[in-house]
């Protein structure tokens, strides 16, 4: 599956080179350069940020997390679960496998969804290394402060529907 | 992909790509106060599970997120290939008409689907949203594409969430989340409207 993600990624790479060069070689080497900078001045960011993230996972108290967020939690639970995804660091595997670890463990699945949504949104961890350094400061401040009614509004909705 | 101006000859187009200012990303070091505070967590994370479990667990986490790492690599690289490119051949009329300041609804429209489709991880999506940024895209486009990509892509629900949640929770998640990108693409426009500046000077 990872591999399957791999090879896709890299189609759309071959394809935009593809498409590149028949504008212009010059384009497509100013591309690749830009691309290939980019790519060594995040390095640093990506090693602390994924090599601390199993750490910090490590440190974080789950069976504590899990108890709070109960079905019967109602929307505190969902508050609760939606502060503890912006806490949550680590990257897909952390936010997931403790969402999916409170759902075996008694949570409610409204508040798994506020989880994983806020963790999804607005994981400060991912703001810091991934956002910032990508995009203009202000606009990433902008997209986290429209994003913070999103995950009740994601937990009202999955109430809405109805259960899985 | 469409021609990109009117002009008959596609190598003038081409000349007039290249002598235009390209767009400029600020320059930035490769370790600063942000990556600072991260790597100082981490190490005490590091440090308090090294104390609490042992040697031996810590070198087991290590190891996995070595491999996490050494896995990531590749995907990141993609990433920023696909930013740098998609800046060098989009033209930038076209996405200043698909999802700039005048494209309305349709604007959020485009751009959630855009999320939608756009394969990869975190790395792949914010060099592209920097760079829709650069060519004119508006900021409630983006915030919609950024959403988007993050609660509804596919690539993600299908390589992490799917083997977690299996396929009925997944699912369920999805189509509640579904109106979240053109939400926050419209409040960021309200946000915007109301005061808030976010094109600096370049």
């Amino acid at each position: 599956m990872i591999l399957a993600v791999n090879i896709l990624l890299w189609i759309v790479v071959a394809a935009l080179a593809f498409v590149t060069a028949m504008r212009g070689r010059v384009l497509l080497d100013t591309g690749l350069r830009t691309g290939a900078g980019e790519f060594l001045r995040l390095l640093p960011r990506i090693g602390a940020g994924v090599i601390g993230a199993g750490f910090i996972a490590e440190v974080m108290p789950k069976a504590l997390v899990a108890s709070w967020i109960g079905p019967g939690s109602g929307f505190l639970g969902v508050i609760i679960a939606t502060v503890g995804g912006a806490l949550t660091p680590g990257g897909p595997v952390v936010g997931f496998s403790i969402g999916a670890a409170a759902l075996k463990s008694g949570a409610g699945a409204p508040q798994v969804i506020a989880y994983s949504t806020a963790w999804a949104l607005y994981a400060i961890h991912r703001l810091v290394i991934w956002e910032v350094p990508l995009m203009p400061a202000r606009v990433v401040w902008l997209r986290a402060l429209v994003s913070l009614p999103l995950p009740f509004i994601a937990a009202a909705l999955a109430i809405m529907l109805g259960q899985p | 992909m469409g021609t990109p101006q009117t002009t008959a000859d596609p190598s003038t187009n081409v000349r007039a790509a290249l002598t235009e200012t390209p767009p400029s990303r600020p320059h930035r070091r490769a370790f600063d106060w942000s990556t600072m505070i991260i790597a100082a967590v981490a190490f005490a994370a590091a440090a308090a599970v090294y104390w609490r479990d042992g040697r031996e667990h810590f070198m087991e986490i290590f190891g996995g997120d070595l491999t996490l790492f050494a896995e990531m690599l590749p995907k990141v690289l993609a990433g920023c290939l696909i930013g740098a490119l998609v800046t060098m051949i989009l033209p930038r009329e076209l996405v200043a008409r698909w999802v700039g300041h005048e494209s309305g609804f349709t604007g959020l429209l485009v751009a959630a689907f855009f999320g939608f489709l756009l394969p990869g991880g975190p790395i792949t999506i914010y060099p592209v949203a920097g760079a829709f940024l650069m060519m004119g895209a508006d900021a409630g486009a983006v915030c919609a594409f950024i959403v988007s990509w993050t609660l509804i892509g596919y690539t993600r629900a299908l390589v992490w969430e799917l083997p977690f949640f299996g396929p009925h929770f997944v699912i369920w998640r999805i189509v509640a989340a579904l109106p979240l990108p053109l939400i926050a693409g419209l409040l960021a426009r309200l946000v915007v409207r109301a005061g808030y500046s976010y094109e600096q000077g370049k």
